[in-house]
């Protein structure tokens, strides 16, 4: 299978390392190496977030990425930043809620949907994330359904169990998309 | 080992909860970035276990409460990350010196002074020529996996307590934060004897001291002869490496902990393009794996360093090397971390001269 090399990139407080976390859950399950790195430089205090997420079938040298083939931007300063990084060929996949201006490269696929607004007007507030993930899920070689609903089950701490089913709620809907 | 279900973990967890399995009861430590997961994870953890986990006033605080649970035989240790280091650096002098087995975690950030947050390997010579005062050493591992942060955490305290040491895992920002699968080690059941513990005995045996206090000068020169046989033994003993692709490589780049996983990477692109490159990657960077090396010596035309720092192990690859094929370095310090890319043309560069 296909390296995927996944960059989720916002505002911290957005859930990137979650919906990050989630991803790395599915590659464990489907017994892929996996390598998950934040950020968690001064950027975590009040600016962007970011982390990287690898899922491979070869051992992973670098775990930070500096070529995405799979860009989640939740706002307008990561799609700036990692915009030229991608590669070409890359899924682009962007919050227009918080996102005003699309990339202009041509060798990119941009999915471009308002996943904060979406979320919150579905009664999931703060779930713009796992839409995504969904979202993500429907347009890569990522994982199956079922490893996807097993990565986030496992993915929730046991102290926030009753989260489960709006996450799975969340999957759904970015998988709808 | 035995191979348990793999679960996802940071690096820093991983170091902790080995540790506990590895019989570890108690851990002294203060915050520092970015080490504090394994701090905050033993913190959880070890009232569970029915072991203490005490945040002490200081770094100078928590390394000389280490020394007193080293002295009692508790399995024992302490996290911190470079300039944490640098303030604990005296007790671990003074724990070395009363032969006492502790393990001490360092999660390297950019440096000199407060530095940055950021993953570095800045602290090398620190760790492997002494870190603090006086003739001695400590043993010294480099994990590269959080895998390898497990496994080593735990080998860690048998090899401490075997040759009465305080023994060093190196690791960085980038290992200690990043998530990889681990499969944890079983937890211990029995913990070795310790006779020259400082416990209670109620007058039915000679008493045990725990000291690095000696008036005469003949008595500590003995003691640091006699650990220095024990450091003969180690060196044969306890060095550890692995190689990638050295038998035929012409180039060799040698890189520990996080800089060799993106040595790695460029090695494999290398190899792609046609240069013959390898990577030598040492485990223990004191005992430096120095036979292992060594015997790579008659056929690479030329090694390659990579670290982030400004060229530290370079010196132990030089020594190992002693002129008979050229040593280069390449290097980012102060938290940045060199790509795949900058490495794969440091090596196709030597491949240029090495054809002319």
């Amino acid at each position: 299978m296909e390296e995927l090399r996944v960059v989720f990139a916002g505002f911290g407080g957005q859930g990137l390392l979650f919906a990050g976390k989630v991803v790395a859950n599915a590659g464990l399950i489907d017994g892929r190496e996996v390598s998950w790195l934040p950020s968690y430089g001064p950027e975590m205090r009040g600016g962007t977030a970011n982390c990287s997420v690898t899922l491979s079938d070869e051992p992973i040298g670098s775990p930070l990425i500096m070529n995405p083939n799979v860009l989640v931007a939740m706002n307008q300063p990561s799609l700036v930043k990692f915009e030229e990084a991608v590669v070409p060929g890359a899924k682009v996949f962007a919050d227009t809620s918080l996102v005003n201006r699309l990339p202009q490269r041509e060798d990119i696929e941009v999915f471009a949907h308002p996943a904060t607004e979406l979320a919150e007007d579905a009664g999931l507030k703060g779930l713009a994330n796992i839409v995504l993930v969904g979202k993500v899920l429907k347009e890569t070689a990522l994982c199956s359904r079922e490893t996807m609903e097993a990565a986030i089950r496992k993915a929730v701490p046991a102290r926030k169990a009753q989260m489960v089913e709006n996450n799975l709620q969340a999957l759904e809907l970015g998988f709808n998309l | 080992m035995a191979q348990n279900e793999k679960v996802l973990m940071k690096g820093n967890e991983a170091i902790a909860e080995s540790a506990i399995r590895a019989g570890c009861r108690f851990f002294f430590g203060y915050p520092i970035t970015p080490q504090t997961e394994l701090a905050a994870y033993m913190s959880k953890r070890m009232p569970k276990v029915e072991g203490t986990y005490l945040q002490a006033e200081s770094e100078v605080a928590a390394i000389n409460m280490v020394y007193g649970a080293a002295a009692a035989g508790a399995r024992v240790m302490t996290s911190s990350s470079s300039p944490g280091i640098s303030l604990k650096s005296e007790g671990v002098s003074y724990i070395a010196g009363a032969d006492l087995p502790c393990l001490i975690v360092n999660i390297e950030r950019g440096g000199p002074g407060l530095g940055s947050i950021q993953p570095s390997q800045s602290d090398y010579w620190q760790a492997t020529r002494a870190l603090g005062h006086g003739d001695y050493h400590m043993v010294v591992y480099a994990p590269a996996t959080v895998q390898e942060m497990a496994d080593l955490s735990y080998k860690a305290f048998d090899v401490a307590d075997k040759y009465r040491t305080p023994v060093m895992i190196l690791g960085d920002g980038m290992l200690g934060q990043m998530m990889e699968p681990v499969s944890l080690p079983e937890p211990r059941t029995e913990l070795p004897e310790k006779p020259w513990a400082t416990t209670g005995h109620r007058g039915q045996r000679e008493h045990n001291v725990a000291n690095s206090l000696y008036l005469s000068a003949e008595e500590l020169e003995r003691t640091n002869f006699e650990r220095f046989e024990r450091y003969d033994i180690i060196k044969r003993e306890e060095a550890l490496s692995e190689e990638v692709d050295c038998d035929d490589a012409d180039i060799i780049v040698v890189a520990f902990g996080a800089s060799s996983r993106i040595a790695r990477s460029a090695v494999k692109e290398a190899r792609k393009q046609g240069i013959k490159a390898g990577l030598f990657r040492p485990i223990t960077l004191w005992p430096f794996p120095v036979e292992a090396l060594a015997a790579t010596v008659g056929h690479a035309k030329a090694y390659l360093t990579v670290e982030m720092n400004m060229g530290q192990m370079v010196e132990d690859v030089r020594l190992v090397v002693e002129g008979r094929a050229p040593v280069e370095f390449y290097g980012r310090t102060g938290g940045v971390i060199p790509t795949p890319d900058e490495v794969l043309e440091q090596i196709r560069a030597i491949d240029e001269r090495l054809g002319e």
